[in-house]
């Protein structure tokens, strides 16, 4: 098939040890795309919604897009879809690097795994040729360690997704790590992977992508590109600074959750900005894949502590390792993001739970006895010391690794978890930007900034600007941006080219990969489809809409300081507005809705 | 005059676009493993290296050829394989000693990179960071010589 999509399933089951090859459903790549929308539609038609994200009934998809592999619009993703032990909810989690090519060069739109190993395995992939191989001797290794034995004994060019030691003692916000620097980072997809008893994916792939009409393609491609290179946030404030160029603009913001959201800015933000990063740690800049962008980040920390060399840390990583733990000590920040990134594990979690566990210690909730260590804002060490513990299991370690909403829960105040649906919220703070707020309580994966980016309207003023402080219309913009995201996601394009493009090269690229007619608005409600699709999956796993909503703190606490002092979120407007602009009766999509979308 | 593309490591973000504008231009679809031009990241060393053909003005593929199948156009410089004359019979890329002509199953000849002769390299128009260029005159060598020489004035104190 030479249109994007190479029309195959790789379906692997752990309990009786098979692969097999299976045709993919054209169909349902028409309807959903590819990556987070066929991967969804793959799962919630496989997967009983109640299932427990750890039994062996839950699957874990990886999937492309019929863009990935190509070029133009930093086309190197792919999607881990399943359910998530963190929230309950459907999980999707988007990495770059190289693995995910290499995944679509082997031959595969999709890889679904199933079911559960008796013993540690790894999925060894060399194009039309997968089997799974002993691992027992990768069961511990760090996810850098890990990469470097597959290649060693499976091949040197094979591009490697793993866990680390997190992901194997089940640490809810577990992520898998492909390239050793590269996350897919969220709602806690390693553990499953974890549960599994599934160490990694190692794919060699030497065969190719090919799209319908290549003359149209490349055309597409250069136009986009130049769009990019001209933008100023894709041109300019990304690749100089990378996503920390955030660091000092959401700070001037007031929008700076510090101190587990307790105020609005940090006034050590200079000391962990992008521009610090910049003269202290930063090597070079990298791109994934087909990336025009390079936001990536090589840094080598050379600290009397600590030393090591990796990618990032991005602004959410300095944000949560830092101002939400109150530590604006950098080469604290940038040890315990690599640790993260070696144990496996969500940094923006990681940081959060920390800082929850530092309020909750201040406050007398927590004692020396429990945590084993004075855990206070600001103490760079010991936050570092606390990720340590928790990649590793140990001591307090073990409790961390369920996350802020279940250690508050356990300490009697679940009020002081900054999170939604029990995921943490990034880096923004919904009382300084009503319109994140509102995509916090209604991301299908609990609290995220990547489901529907409004910090870009909000306060970058891309595609225009808006006012952050303004409650009528955030509904109509957020569902946009949501609908967006979801085909974005779903094509295998990086959501960081949407600052310079929109649908409408995004559905030029996609109809001239795969030969398809389809218009703006076709992609609009293929976006708006994935969406619902999600939260019906999730209303089935009884993740019911009073669960759309924010932390007390942000609701009732006015923001004590900043520009944006005396601001709280005015979500119950902005909710109401947002369902009726989705169709959906108090939060669940009207009988009506789920038809238009052919989703009955 | 003789045209090179010309490669200048430190602009290089490891994205191996030059990889997919060379498969897709030469085989008609993205396919790394078949450029003739090959990004490696070397990540532990913060390194990302561009190597492709640099036609050799006396060409070991060339030479070693029993076939005849390759020549060097001594306008352009450009190094090519017949595909009419060529047999498949490896002896090119043994005796390359840069690795950068290689055997192609799909087509059972000797693949090297041609510039994209008459065209402009398709590598190089595709590089967001201009990290290659296609010049006459060695540009990016140029670039670090004016560099070295600026360091130079910057230490010379007023006499």
């Amino acid at each position: 098939m030479g249109n994007g999509w190479h029309g195959k399933v790789l379906r692997v089951n752990l309990t009786d040890k098979s692969c097999t090859v299976e045709p993919l459903n054209m169909e349902w790549a028409a309807a959903f795309i590819g990556g987070r929308g066929l991967a969804s539609k793959y799962l919630t038609s496989e997967v009983d919604a109640t299932v427990d994200p750890f039994s062996a009934e839950n699957k874990l998809i990886l999937a492309t897009g019929p863009l990935t592999g190509t070029y133009g619009a930093a086309n190197g993703r792919y999607m881990v879809v399943t359910k998530s032990p963190l929230t309950g909810t459907i999980a999707c989690s988007n990495s770059g690097g190289y693995f995910p090519c290499e995944l679509k060069y082997a031959g595969y739109d999709l890889v679904i795994i199933e079911g559960k190993a008796e013993s540690p395995v790894y999925l060894k992939i060399k194009n039309g040729e997968a089997e799974l191989a002993d691992a027992g001797h990768l069961w511990g290794k760090t996810t850098a360690e890990t990469e470097d034995a597959i290649r060693a004994e499976f091949h040197g060019d094979a591009k490697v997704a793993c866990i680390g030691p997190a992901g194997e003692s089940l640490v809810h916000y577990a992520c898998i790590v492909n390239d050793k620097h590269r996350a897919a980072g969220r709602s806690g997809v390693g553990a499953v992977m974890g549960s599994k008893n599934l160490k990694a994916v190692a794919v060699r792939g030497t065969g190719g992508v090919a799209t319908a009409d290549n003359a149209a393609f490349r055309a597409a491609a250069r136009d986009t590109m130049k769009m990019l290179r001209q933008h100023p946030v894709t041109s300019e404030g990304l690749p100089a600074l990378g996503t920390a160029v955030l660091v000092n603009i959401i700070n001037q913001s007031g929008a700076m959750p510090t101190r587990n959201s307790q105020c609005g800015t940090f006034d050590k933000a200079e000391d962990i900005s992008g521009e610090r990063l910049a003269q202290t740690y930063l090597k070079r800049n990298k791109g994934c894949m087909g990336c025009v962008i390079a936001c990536g980040r090589v840094t080598r920390l050379a600290d009397p502590r600590f030393s090591g060399t990796g990618e990032g840390p991005e602004y959410e990583t300095l944000w949560s390792l830092g101002a939400a733990c109150g530590v604006s000590d950098l080469a604290a920040i940038v040890q315990a993001n690599y640790l993260c990134d070696e144990y496996g594990m969500d940094t923006i979690t990681m940081g959060s739970t920390v800082a929850c566990a530092m309020e909750l210690y201040e406050r007398g909730l927590l004692g020396d006895a429990e945590t084993g260590m004075p855990l206070k804002f600001g103490d760079g060490d010991a936050m570092v010391k606390l990720v340590e513990m928790t990649g590793k299991g140990e001591g307090f370690g073990v409790r961390a690794g369920l996350g802020s909403y279940r250690l508050a829960e356990s300490c009697g105040a679940p009020e002081l978890s900054m999170s939604v649906k029990k995921q943490e919220f990034p880096a923004y703070d919904g009382r300084a930007i009503q319109g994140m707020g509102l995509e916090y309580a209604t991301s299908n994966r609990g609290a995220c900034h990547v489901r529907g980016y409004l910090v870009s309207p909000e306060i970058l003023g891309v595609p225009e600007k808006l006012d952050p402080e303004a409650v009528a219309g955030k509904a109509v913009w957020a569902k946009a941006f949501q609908d967006v995201t979801a085909v974005v996601d779903s094509a295998g394009v990086c959501l960081f080219t949407t600052f310079g493009i929109g649908i409408p090269q995004v559905t030029r690229l996609f109809n001239a990969a795969t030969g398809s007619g389809y218009s703006d608005e076709q992609m609009m409600e293929i976006g708006d489809r994935i969406y619902t699709l999600e939260r019906l999956f999730n209303l089935k796993a009884g993740i019911d809409p009073s669960q759309d909503t924010l932390p007390k703190r942000i609701l009732e606490e006015p923001l004590p300081d900043g520009p944006m002092k005396g601001a709280v979120s005015h979500l119950p407007e902005m909710l109401a507005e947002y369902y009726d602009v989705r169709g959906w009766e108090k939060g669940i999509p009207t009988a009506e809705k789920v038809k238009s979308l052919g989703l009955a | 005059m003789q045209k090179l593309i010309r490669i200048e490591p430190s602009k290089c973000i490891g994205c191996k676009s030059c990889e997919m504008a060379c498969s897709f231009r030469h085989r008609g679809e993205f396919a790394p493993s078949k450029s003739r031009i090959i990004n490696e990241v070397f990540m532990e060393e913060a390194q990302f290296i561009t190597v492709t053909c640099m036609q050799c003005n006396e060409p070991w593929c060339m030479k070693a050829c029993p076939k005849g199948a390759i020549e060097k156009d001594m306008a352009s410089g450009i190094v090519t394989v017949d595909e009419m004359k060529c047999v498949g019979c490896r002896t090119c890329v043994s005796a390359c000693p840069f690795g950068m002509i290689k055997y192609l199953d799909e087509t059972g000849k000797a693949d090297k990179c041609n510039l994209c002769g008459p065209d402009f390299p398709e590598c190089v128009a595709f590089c967001p960071t201009h990290c290659l260029q296609y010049s006459e005159e060695d540009l990016p060598l140029r670039e670090k010589v004016l560099r070295f020489a600026r360091t130079m004035k910057d230490g010379q104190g007023e006499v």
